[in-house]
């Protein structure tokens, strides 16, 4: 049966499907953080998640605001620094980092820090860098998570806030950062995307229910690839809506219901 | 595409601190080591360790265990041209560069209430020229005081390279001694002032974090000329002697100690009492315009005579234990 859900919680309950048990998950702020409760009270109950300011493997009991509030810390295994969790990821523990929305282009850098040309004085200024060129730079994958539209995918971004693979195949390793990291899913809410193994460029890997592959390509402002054979993503189910809607963001902060 | 970021070696902006080690020894050779009531006023630990032109940082999350009341006697006393390591930083830097007490910044989060949305006055404020921007991340602002606090010039790391961030920042490259590999280079961050609000202190100055996250506040603590201290609540010496792995900053970094309760308002205080987000919304909202602006700032700063008069204002102590609700579960969110 298909369930009634908005386009923000199909968003949080795909991204939530990647989160695997037992797997160590350094988590940015917003979206991310509704996707990794979802999944830790669904299906990987033991997945250690990793915030920047310090807590490490929390029990969340409700949705935090902040990726240092006291929630990130509830019942963790140890409430640490920065310094020490973003070394751990400088040393090759951490697996996946997962990022929220910002501008990005086809080869998975992202921007989160200025829209125009002057970089004193910008036509739009926004926060910075915070984690997430660490995180990007120093865990093995990332995953981005964001609504899908013109104006966040683009031809070019204004500022390289965060590193994809920068312009091409050996680009991150050539500029210094550690081998064998990289891009490795974008959760949007129309489709999946992943990287093609040759040209680092992004492409198609799954489409949403009722989504077609051209109205992908109409809100993305570069040429995507495509998959050899593109899947379709099951959509959201009763259970993911219900643990999202009653115990994960009962409040509506990232769902907006 | 790229081709300009991807390669360099160096960034082009400004660094606002000096790195040189020596130039710290010889501060630090004067420090006081005294254990000396160190116990003192908002308003005095602002006029006496707080000079226009000075470099600061704050400890704490941005909205989480953020030190309020010097927050707001900074902007009260009118300080100007200070420097600012935006780390993290959220309704902390907002306040400074809203009020005009800030004319350079170390950035690596400003601007953002994370999931609340942005801040226009804050937006304002560092879209303009009159603020002199260089960029970091996050981990960079953090090992930068690790440097400083192990009393060296520089740390190597292995983020940021090939990217504008990389660009936009002051740090620089270095190849490796040992395995010849390319690494950033990040200049110590010697602050002249760090303010970190903490749930314990003894009047020497000995703080506790007892609750929730630390960020970098070990390593800023350390790393900084002076330290003003606020906390939750003075506990004896004694307290702090019967448990001594529990102190998270030594008396000797310390120069100032307040009891300020609910002086992280309307930040979330771990173990405490959580986020105001009623205030959030209120002050968000009002400082979408200008005009707003000058009235939040006339309202809630300059003409409230102190800390307490604040928290009188935002509900009282009545308030406190509402948050104090959420923050022990009792209560959603909504209250």
């Amino acid at each position: 049966m298909c369930a009634d859900y908005n386009p923000l919680e199909l968003l949080v309950c795909v991204g939530s499907r990647v989160i695997e048990d037992n797997s160590t998950v350094f988590v940015g702020t917003g979206v991310p953080m509704a996707a990794t409760m979802l999944a830790q009270k669904l299906h990987s109950p033991n997945v250690i998640t990793i915030f920047e300011a310090g807590a490490v493997a929390p029990q969340m009991p409700g949705l935090p605001i902040s990726v240092g509030d006291s929630r990130t810390s509830y019942k963790a295994l140890i409430a640490s620094t920065m310094n020490d969790v973003m070394e751990a990821c400088q040393r090759g523990m951490v697996d996946y980092t997962f990022l929220g929305g910002a501008q990005i282009d086809m080869y998975g850098n992202l921007n989160s820090t200025m829209i125009g040309e002057d970089y004193q004085q910008p036509k739009a200024r926004l926060p910075g860098s915070g984690g997430a060129n660490d995180l990007a730079s120093l865990c093995w994958r990332t995953i981005v998570i964001t609504p899908m539209d013109n104006r966040r995918f683009v031809e070019r971004v204004d500022f390289i806030t965060t590193p994809g693979y920068l312009n091409g195949k050996g680009a991150r390793e050539k500029a210094g950062l550690p081998a064998n990291t990289g891009p490795y899913k974008v959760i949007t809410n129309l489709c999946i995307l992943g990287y093609d193994d040759e040209t680092c460029r992004m492409r198609i890997e799954s489409l949403h229910p009722g989504v077609s592959v051209e109205q992908v390509q109409d809100n993305c402002g570069f040429e995507l690839l495509k998959a050899k054979s593109l899947e379709i993503t099951p959509p959201p189910t009763q259970e993911e809506l219900r643990i999202l809607r009653e115990e994960v963001d009962p409040d509506g902060y990232i769902i907006g219901r | 595409m790229y081709e300009d970021i991807v390669d360099l070696d160096a960034g082009i902006e400004e660094l606002f601190c000096d790195p040189d080690p020596d130039n710290a020894r010889a501060f630090f050779k004067n420090k006081n080591r005294g254990l000396v009531n160190k116990v003192t006023s908002v308003e005095q630990a602002v006029g006496v360790h707080i000079n226009d032109g000075d470099y600061i940082a704050v400890g704490g999350f941005g909205h989480v265990r953020i030190p309020t009341a010097i927050l707001m006697e900074i902007v009260r006393q009118k300080k100007r041209n200070l420097g600012m390591a935006g780390h993290t930083s959220i309704y902390d830097s907002d306040l400074l560069a809203t009020a005009g007490c800030m004319d350079r910044c170390d950035i690596s989060y400003v601007i953002g209430y994370e999931i609340r949305g942005l801040s226009a006055s804050a937006r304002r404020a560092f879209q303009s020229k009159d603020i002199r921007k260089t960029d970091w991340s996050n981990g960079a602002l953090a090992w930068r005081f690790a440097a400083a606090a192990a009393g060296l010039s520089f740390i190597p790391s292995r983020h940021m390279l090939g990217t504008d961030t990389f660009k936009r920042s002051a740090a620089r490259s270095i190849t490796c001694p040992f395995t010849g590999k390319k690494f950033a280079a990040l200049p110590a961050l010697y602050p002249d002032v760090a303010i970190i609000h903490v749930h314990e202190a003894d009047s020497y100055g000995n703080s506790l974090i007892k609750d929730g996250i630390m960020v970098s506040d070990p390593q800023l603590a350390r790393a900084a000329k002076r330290v003003i201290i606020t906390c939750e609540r003075l506990i004896s010496h004694d307290e702090v002697r019967a448990n001594p792995q529990a102190t998270t900053i030594p008396y000797w970094c310390v120069d100032a100690v307040v009891e300020v309760p609910y002086g992280s308002h309307p930040g979330n205080m771990p173990g405490e009492y959580w986020f105001d987000e009623d205030y959030f919304k209120m002050y968000l909202d009002t400082v979408k315009t200008e005009e707003g602006t000058e009235r939040f700032y006339q309202e809630y700063i300059y003409n409230v005579k102190n800390f307490e008069d604040y928290i009188e204002k935002i509900g009282g102590v009545r308030r406190m234990i509402e948050l104090r609700g959420i923050e022990k579960l009792i209560f959603t969110n909504k209250g």
